[in-house]
């Protein structure tokens, strides 16, 4: 590995600083990603930045009338084992949880997985179902980003020079809702998702009609996608097998997947549907429960 | 060319400190300035669980931690499951099962077994299998040292 500076400042303000400073700053949470990067010297670093001990980065909050709060460097184990996060948010625990086995679970993170950008990223899906939102801390102030607008293509994300992920926000969910995010892997655990999908529904009280949805996939595009055409399609529709179909269908069209090692265009587009119903039937599941 | 940093930490019960690079690993230092070499090096990039140690008890790759970021933390290696003349009942049953054969992944998969009998003292078969998923052995076929640590769990409560 090539020789770096390291810094583990225990303020936001001193993180932005380290940032500014010459030369190229990597910051590190889980580093379960950044470690082998710079190993393999395919991320630059002259400073690397633990943000470990930065307060606002390592809480982990839940409140009824203002939801999740995951600073970017709260583990995924911590994050996953959290009761309030499993009572109300079982579909990003679906995401978070199979990153990796419990080693990683110990030190990545879900502000990791966003920042380093995977277009197979597990956590991402799910958070895009939820609505969820990145806050980013940098030298021209704070600012919020819909999740699926952070990454901008593989290994690219929307973060300026200087800007920093501080965490992401998960707004708190509706009554008669529920979410679900699964994936394809040729074997049962750690691997990378050939395709994932995830799908959130709010229902009307009876159970009976979708008030609204919103459908992501993993792993079909340069970035985790969000479908809005599945979710307006179901939007004021009855739940039936016919309309949870349909709107399968439209992720699938909506699907732009490449041939790769792990899987091709074709199969992609077809675990697209099976996946995206699949997501649906049990985020329904959820939300009658 | 980079400054060395000295560093603090708790090391199987004893305050232990030492110099390193920030470019170093923990494993590096472990093995190579401490001279603790339980820990293997297996793939060096998180695969394989060769290299597990506990970090305030969480179970890490230490191939993944720069050994900087341990200041002031408790760490736990192999070299530190054992009882003073003894062995953990992880250690003694992996020998009873004969769930080894080459031993280069046992250190990781006792220590990951550790961190899984500390929160779960009794785990079932299922959990045992899921939580050692991130610990690789291409010797033994898994099933031997899935029983071993049931039997250790089994041994610990009696």
């Amino acid at each position: 590995m090539r020789a770096f500076e390291y810094h583990s400042p225990d303020s936001l303000e001193q993180t932005l600083t380290l940032l500014a400073g010459p030369g190229q700053a990597q910051p590190l949470a889980g580093g379960t990603d950044l470690l082998p990067q710079l190993r393999e010297g395919r991320r630059p670093a002259d400073r690397v930045i633990d943000l470990k001990r930065v307060p606002e980065l390592n809480a982990l909050t839940y409140d009824p009338a203002r939801g999740l709060w995951v600073g970017a460097a709260v583990a995924c184990y911590r994050l996953c084992h959290d009761p309030a996060v499993i009572q109300h948010y079982p579909g990003v625990v679906d995401g978070a949880h199979v990153i990796g086995a419990v080693q990683i679970q110990f030190r990545a993170t879900v502000g990791g997985n966003l920042c380093n950008a995977s277009p197979a990223a597990d956590s991402i899906p799910a958070l895009i179902v939820h609505t969820a939102v990145c806050h980013i801390a940098g030298p021209a102030g704070a600012r919020t980003l819909p999740v699926e607008a952070f990454c901008v293509g593989p290994g690219r994300t929307a973060l300026a020079p200087g800007e920093i992920l501080v965490a992401v926000s998960v707004p708190p969910p509706a009554p008669h809702f529920g979410a679900h995010y699964l994936r394809f892997i040729p074997r049962n655990e750690m691997d990378i998702a050939v395709v994932g999908a995830a799908a959130a529904v709010t229902l009307a009280a009876d159970g009976r009609s979708f008030v609204a949805a919103r459908v992501a996939l993993g792993a079909v595009a340069a970035t985790p996608l969000l479908v809005p055409e599945a979710g307006a399609y179901l939007a004021g529709r009855p739940v039936t097998a016919e309309t949870i179909a349909e709107a399968a269908r439209l992720a699938q069209a909506a699907a732009r997947p490449i041939d790769d090692v792990r899987g091709t265009a074709a199969f992609r587009r077809h675990l697209s549907a099976v996946l995206t119903r699949r997501a649906l039937e049990r985020a329904v599941e959820r939300a009658r429960a | 060319m980079s400054a060395m940093t000295h560093v603090q930490t708790t090391l199987n019960g004893e305050a232990v400190e030492f110099l390193c690079e920030p470019r170093q690993s923990l494993l590096e230092v472990l093995r190579e300035t401490l001279g603790l070499t339980g820990a293997k090096e297996g793939c060096n990039n998180g695969n394989c669980g060769a290299c597990n140690v506990l970090i305030d008890g969480a179970l890490v790759n230490a191939c993944l931690v720069l050994a900087v970021e341990v200041q002031g933390r408790t760490l736990t290696t192999i070299e530190g499951i054992a009882p003073p003349g003894g062995l953990h009942p992880l250690q003694r049953q992996f020998l009873e099962h004969a769930a080894l054969q080459c031993g280069f992944c046992t250190p990781g998969f006792i220590v990951a077994a550790k961190a899984l009998l500390d929160r779960t003292p009794r785990p079932s078969e299922l959990e045992v299998r899921q939580w050692l998923a991130g610990n690789l052995c291409r010797c033994t076929g898994y099933d031997r040292i899935v029983r071993a640590v049931l039997a250790a769990a089994e041994e610990a409560q009696t």
